[in-house]
């Protein structure tokens, strides 16, 4: 099978089908779920059956379908979170290149301040401060994030802004939103395109560990590392509930990654292996 | 060099510095008005004015941050909201702590993390590579929590081999402390030996493709040979510098780690004030996690300079 004109290796194809199946399950979830999101159907942490494939959770719920509303859950806020990341780093990141003087300076030793230390920690002090809600932790996560998007896109930028092409577009008159958009972003695009994969797993797995920490998804809602934290106790007396969206977390993460280790192999340079040949 | 290291470490401290305003901001200023939400409603202007006055809130906000940076760097921390502890007590032995685990991990993840990635850029693209990255990947993808419980399921509950909760105190030996602390350093390693060596492989490669190393495999030198005769060498200063940026990786990941083990850290109590809003707990921490963040990162730096002449004179 090929995409793009390459050859897809037997790991990314894996990695696509596991992306494929993910999203198919979020879409698809209520039609899937063999229960309702909360119903009951057994005691706390029974074994798997016929009836419940995983088992039920601390309270009883079937883990199955506890693990399709999650899906839906925990890929969609991650989706969001990446989108709004993208949106401010990229429009950021660009300004800051096409402007350069102060606008450039300023925003630059901004993000090298939030940088300095970990998000982990800038995350967990403005979470205290919002308190906890879906749109605070979107747009916690969404802004922290923003400042890693910000220095690629300023690379890039940077990188671009000095060809004929923009110099062209400026001495005849446009904007500066029209050089951005029209010259600059269509050139960045493809090293973006790899990098939002890397930063959707990154913030999947930053928001998966809040939510375990018990400070990312607020309680009525189904998501992986908040099903990890509710089922914990039952890791002590040998029961693997706590393990099945913990692994569901890892199969999302581990396809993303193979996907993206492919299409950054693809134009990664030819290194000593080929001047042996 | 000493000229480029000292501006080094004085840009660290700026770092720092700018930090400690942010977290001022952030968790004294933009909650708002302390005196009104503990009073409540009820309270007249004159209890709010006495009240706000005895926390000293009635000063100016830059007057209250250089009070609060000068308490900080005398190790005053102030006590905490919940229970009135004094903050530095608890949090001292609990930053030894975490040290002690991190550390452990670092001293598990380093021969493991250079010694693959070495391995794997001399035998590039055989079976050894591509099994090395396909397990690095893997560790890279799997949240903290997940190898963590995996262990304990396993070692520790299936097969009591190791303790599943990691509970020191100030006076467990040291050979308890080690087995203790086992697991969470074998989960820790797990994530931050796959990064150290993805990067380690890749910049002894980037090397390879010198012209210099070209010139080797002319000369007919074996590729192990090129590969740590020449490639190595120059491929030091970059790998000395990701591991540095790793354990300072290493000092946050331990933030998850310490609470699936219950491991009394820094990490574990920072969490634990948040949940409770202990607003000075929370500041200590995160100045504490900057303070040892900004420190590994800068000594970074100055070894990357000390090993690197070409670093010492920027163009």
């Amino acid at each position: 099978m090929t995409l793009f004109g390459h050859k897809l290796p037997v790991t990314a194809l894996l990695g696509l089908f596991i992306i494929v199946l993910n999203i198919a399950v979020a879409v698809a979830g209520p039609y899937l779920a063999p229960y309702g999101e909360t119903q009951v159907v057994g005691g706390g942490w029974d074994p798997a059956s016929a009836a419940t494939w995983f088992g039920t959770d601390q309270i009883g719920r079937d883990m199955f379908t506890r693990l399709i509303y999650g899906a839906r859950m925990t890929i969609g806020i991650a989706f969001v979170t990446t989108i709004l990341s993208f949106a401010i780093g990229i429009s950021t990141g660009l300004l800051a290149a096409v402007t350069g003087r102060w606008v450039d300076t300023l925003l630059s030793r901004a993000v090298d301040v939030v940088l300095s230390i970990p998000l982990l920690i800038w995350a967990l002090m403005i979470l205290n401060v919002l308190g906890q809600s879906l749109f605070s932790l979107v747009l916690t996560i969404g802004c922290l994030d923003s400042t890693r998007v910000f220095r690629l896109a300023r690379a890039l930028g940077i990188g671009l802004v000095s060809l004929d092409f923009v110099e062209v577009a400026r001495m005849r008159g446009e904007g500066l939103g029209w050089v951005m958009r029209r010259e600059i972003l269509p050139n960045a695009a493809a090293p973006l395109m790899s990098e939002f994969g890397l930063r959707f797993c990154f913030n999947f797995l930053f928001i998966a560990a809040l939510s375990f920490l018990g400070l990312g998804v607020p309680l009525p809602y189904a998501d992986w590392g908040g099903m990890v934290k509710d089922n914990v106790g039952g890791i002590s007396f040998g029961l693997p509930a706590a393990l099945y969206p913990a692994a569901a977390i890892a199969l999302l993460t581990v396809g993303i990654n193979l996907v993206v280790d492919w299409f950054l192999s693809i134009d990664a340079r030819p290194s000593g292996a080929q001047a042996e040949m | 060099m000493i000229r480029l290291i000292l501006s080094r470490i004085g840009l660290g401290l700026l770092t720092l510095l700018a930090v400690s305003v942010v977290i001022f901001v952030l968790t004294q200023i933009l909650p708002g008005d302390v005196a009104s939400s503990v009073l409540g409603q009820s309270a007249t202007p004159e209890t709010l004015a006495a009240y706000r006055h005895e926390l000293g809130l009635d000063r100016p906000a830059v007057v209250r941050y250089f009070v609060w940076l000068a308490g900080v760097l005398h190790g005053d921390f102030g006590t905490a909201l919940t229970n009135g502890q004094n903050i530095i007590e608890v949090l001292w032995p609990r930053l030894r702590n975490t040290l002690f685990l991190a550390g452990y991990a670092a001293l598990l993840a380093l021969p493991l993390a250079v010694g693959f990635g070495i391995l794997s850029a001399i035998r590039e693209g055989r079976l050894t590579d591509r099994l090395a990255n396909i397990v690095a990947l893997l560790a890279i993808s799997m949240p903290e929590f997940f190898v963590g419980y995996l262990l304990i399921l396993n070692l520790s509950v299936n097969h009591e081999w190791f303790p599943s909760l990691a509970t020191v105190g100030a006076d467990t030996p040291f050979g308890e402390r080690v087995w203790a602390v086992t697991l969470p350093a074998v989960t820790l390693t797990f994530l931050v030996t796959a990064h150290m060596l993805r990067m380690t492989r890749n910049s002894v490669l980037s090397t390879m493709s010198t012209a210099y190393v070209e010139m080797a495999f002319l000369k007919g030198l074996s590729r192990a040979r090129v590969v740590t005769r020449h490639a190595l060498p120059n491929a030091a200063a970059p790998i000395i510098s990701v591991i540095a940026l790793n354990l300072a990786y290493l000092v946050v990941g331990v933030v998850v780690v310490e609470n699936v083990f219950t491991y009394p850290g820094v990490g574990q109590y920072m969490i634990d004030a948040v949940t409770k809003r202990d607003v000075p707990v929370i500041e200590a921490c995160g100045i504490v996690f900057a303070a040892v963040f900004i420190t590994l990162n800068t000594l970074a730096d100055v070894t990357a300079i000390v090993l690197n002449p070409r670093l010492r004179h920027p163009r």
